[in-house]
């Protein structure tokens, strides 16, 4: 099992953690930082200050319970949908791919895409506010063409890394990186913000680690 | 090649004995049934899995060995368990063997002649079989074609789940039964059963027999030659209230059909539909209650005829108002004396037979709030015909003002082109110019200009009369679209995800468990379920949907020009 600490483009540090079960079983996870106790604390009293305030003001009550309210409510919707614990990516060769994330409240979203469904994995290059950044996706077969892609899947969609690049054999049949890209930013496609890219690669390119940009389909 | 062999969590702790399953060559997978105990007779073993084979159309063989020993490993059992691989001829023969409480398995594969030379890996992936062979797979649209297209290069998912669920003849034998065969499978502890649904299965045969004999006489009735004369059919087709009861009636002939539901897909529209009919009439029968109870239908009686009266009198001081100076603008005044005494006699008639219909009003709402018993719908659908009988004045009202309205602007276009010196050729359908004669022209220029000028008034009236007319049927568009929500809603599904999640499945998930180098991958399979707005999209029932029939250009247009709008459209076949 290896780990890594990484920037994120947002800021934040996020730690990368590989490991291999089997010749044809691979976890990748990203973990990002947990809710800290000094920002819960910081939002709290802002918002039952501001709620105090109100009340010295308007003298009504209410006030303060709809603050508290708010709080609860805000809190929970921010624990269940928004705020990210971890993403992982589980590879089994010939069954399929795993994309689950999971959030702070414990909820855990998973999908699982059969083999068969896989086109093909790419990496994806857009543009994000000033700079061109690169991603990965996992191309999905057509079932009326052959040679179509019905849907372009990006990976790791919440968060981000930046970091040298690795070197990685994932498939027997061919081989792939895992790159990861250093001071590049992500795109957002409708606030996803994919972490890494695979690519499928030649034996020759193995060998090169300081590859920086690869655009091969 | 990686082999896969879906092995049921059920049969980990089972005794030494034969592994028997399905072999999926295309996709180098093996699921493992069921676990069959020594003493065994091959030949009857062979003889079993033919039957069984013949009756659920999957060709079940016998796939492995499987060893569970106490102890360590037994030089003999081995042997002996490489000998049954001559007997029952797979390949390849699978020879899956655990030792004491070890967590971690180990397994070889005999081929008599293997494929590839490099070595084989093997993944074992649990699975908990009651959970599979309950659950039906939702797979998403783009996998349907998928299956359609290549039949042989399915999903993979889809042939367990299918291979479990249409073995269930072979989870049927337990292991107090005396045959010939010792099978350990989730079942082997004895058949699930539950005695209500058995007496409910028993009792559902003759309610539907008397509820078919009861709607065959219903349907017979309303199809009666009777009540097909003109001014009655014209009303029924006009009421909502008929077309919701006719709906439930549809729904219970459904529920009611002696059938079997072929297919998962059916059973849950029957069960939804079923689920759906007794949550409304529970609601119908709670509101008929609160109503029945201190006499608040006598006090809705009273308070009718006032709130007529309110409306009637509103009306006048509208009508008062657009007679004088409304908002300002100048009328003309004869037209607009002519129009608003006109309206105002309309009111002072509806006014009179509401006052001459008033003493039987209670009595009338009494039966008629009885009907509240067949459904919740049903009485909202009653409340919104009861809305527009009494605003019907209104709607009088607004088609007046809008063929005014509508004759008014079809003049002044056609004399607009006259005025220019132009015609409209019907017979080409376009405008053509045309030489008028001088005293043509005259004419025409005359009452353009008194057209014109008298657009004002008629354009009030009619603007004020939409308004109130669109007021109406906003309200009674939203009563519509709540009927339609709760005849749409598939509630036994909704309750399904949410108590039993494993039914509907949308894929699986895949955990890794602990791992032991040298040992096979091991990965726990479980289903992930269908969100909830899948759920309630796929299983969605079929209704007579309430939906804007035009855009909203097309009826601004519509309301320009003065042409009667009818805004909701009730489709005349069903929305699928």
């Amino acid at each position: 099992m290896e780990e890594g600490m990484y920037r994120a483009v947002c800021g934040g540090r996020i730690a990368l953690q590989r490991r291999q079960y089997s010749a044809s079983c691979r976890e990748f996870s990203v973990r990002c930082p947990r809710l800290q106790l000094r920002s819960l604390s910081a939002a709290t009293c802002s918002v039952w200050l501001a709620a105090y305030g109100l009340f010295v003001l308007s003298q009504n009550s209410m006030v303060l319970s709809a603050a508290i309210f708010i709080t609860l409510i805000g809190l929970i919707v921010y624990l269940h949908f928004v705020k990210i614990d971890q993403e992982s990516l589980l590879v089994i060769g010939s069954l399929g791919i795993q994309m689950t994330s999971s959030y702070a409240s414990g909820k855990e979203n998973t999908t699982f895409i059969e083999m068969s469904q896989v086109k093909d994995v790419v990496i994806n290059e857009a543009i994000y506010m000033q700079k061109v950044i690169y991603y990965l996706c996992i191309l999905l077969q057509d079932p009326q063409e052959p040679h179509g892609v019905s849907e372009v899947v990006p990976l790791f969609q919440k968060k981000a890394a930046a970091g040298k690049l690795l070197q990685f054999s994932l498939f027997p049949t061919r081989g792939c990186f895992v790159i990861e890209q250093s001071s590049c930013s992500w795109p957002s496609r409708k606030e996803k913000e994919p972490a890494f890219f695979i690519a499928p690669v030649g034996p020759e390119i193995l060998a090169d680690r300081n590859f920086e940009k690869n655009d091969q389909k | 090649m990686v082999l896969k062999v879906f092995f049921p969590s059920c049969c980990a702790t089972a005794e030494s004995g034969l592994l028997i399953g399905r072999w999926i060559p295309e996709q180098n997978s093996a699921v493992v049934l069921a676990v069959v105990h020594f003493p065994f007779i091959p030949g009857q073993v062979k003889q079993y899995l033919s039957e069984v084979q013949r009756v659920t159309q999957i060709d079940m063989c016998v796939l492995g060995s499987w060893s569970n020993s106490k102890q360590e490993k037994e030089e003999v059992l081995d042997k002996f368990l490489e000998d049954l691989s001559t007997i029952f001829s797979h390949e390849p023969w699978i020879q899956l063997s655990k030792e004491g409480d070890s967590k971690f398995w180990s397994c070889c594969i005999f081929q008599k002649c293997p494929s590839s030379p490099k070595e084989d890996e093997f993944i074992l992936v649990y699975y908990d079989q009651r959970k599979v062979m309950l659950s039906q797979l939702h797979p998403t649209d783009s996998l349907t074609t998928f299956a359609d297209h290549k039949g042989n290069d399915a999903s993979k998912l889809g042939a367990v789940f299918d291979t479990v669920a249409k073995s269930k003849v072979l989870f049927m034998t337990d292991r107090y039964d005396d045959g010939p065969i010792k099978l350990t499978h989730w079942q082997s502890e004895g058949v699930e059963a539950s005695i209500i649904v058995e007496l409910m299965k028993q009792a559902s045969v003759p309610v539907c027999m008397l509820l078919t004999f009861l709607l065959s006489l219903v349907s017979s009735v309303c199809k009666s030659r009777v009540l097909k004369f003109w001014p009655l059919s014209f009303i029924w087709s006009k009421l909502s209230t008929c077309e919701q009861l006719g709906h439930r009636l549809e729904h219970l002939q459904i529920i009611s059909s002696n059938r079997k539901a072929q297919n998962q897909t059916q059973l849950m529209r029957k069960a939804n539909i079923f689920v759906s009919l007794l949550i409304d009439m529970t609601l119908g029968i709670l509101l008929m209650s609160w109503l029945y109870r201190e006499n608040r239908i006598g006090q809705l009686a009273d308070t009718l005829i006032p709130v007529a009266d309110h409306i009637a009198k509103e009306l006048q001081d509208l009508l008062q108002w657009l007679m004088g100076v409304p908002a300002g603008l100048k009328m003309n005044r004869a037209l607009d004396q002519v129009l608003g005494r006109f309206f105002l006699y309309h009111i002072h008639l509806w006014i009179s037979y509401i006052h001459l219909m008033s003493p039987f009003i209670e009595m009338i709402l009494w039966y008629v709030g009885l009907s509240a018993c067949l459904g919740l719908t049903v009485a909202l659908s009653i409340l919104s015909d009861i809305i527009a009988l009494l605003t019907f004045h209104i709607y009088c009202f607004y088609v007046y003002g809008a063929r005014l309205y509508c004759l008014k602007i079809y003049g002044l276009s056609s004399l607009w082109r006259l005025f220019r010196g132009k015609k409209w050729n019907v017979l080409r359908q376009r405008v053509d110019s045309c030489s008028y004669d001088l005293d043509q022209l005259f004419i025409g220029t005359l009452l353009f200009t008194i057209l014109l000028f008298l657009l004002p008034t008629t354009a009030l009236y009619y603007l004020v009369f939409t308004l109130l007319r669109l007021l109406v049927v906003f309200v009674q568009g939203l009563i519509h679209l709540l009927v339609d929500l709760i005849d749409s809603l598939p509630l036994y599904s909704v309750i399904l995800r949410l108590c039993r999640s494993y039914r509907l499945a949308a894929s699986v998930k895949f955990r890794v468990l602990e791992q032991k180098p040298g040992k096979p991958l091991r990965l726990l399979m479980q289903i992930n379920p269908l969100s909830y707005g899948s759920v309630v999209q796929t299983y969605r029932l079929t209704t007579y949907a309430c939906y804007p029939k035009d855009s909203w250009s097309s009826l601004c247009k519509k309301l320009f020009v003065g042409e009667l709008i009818y805004p909701w459209k009730h489709k005349e076949e069903k929305l699928d």
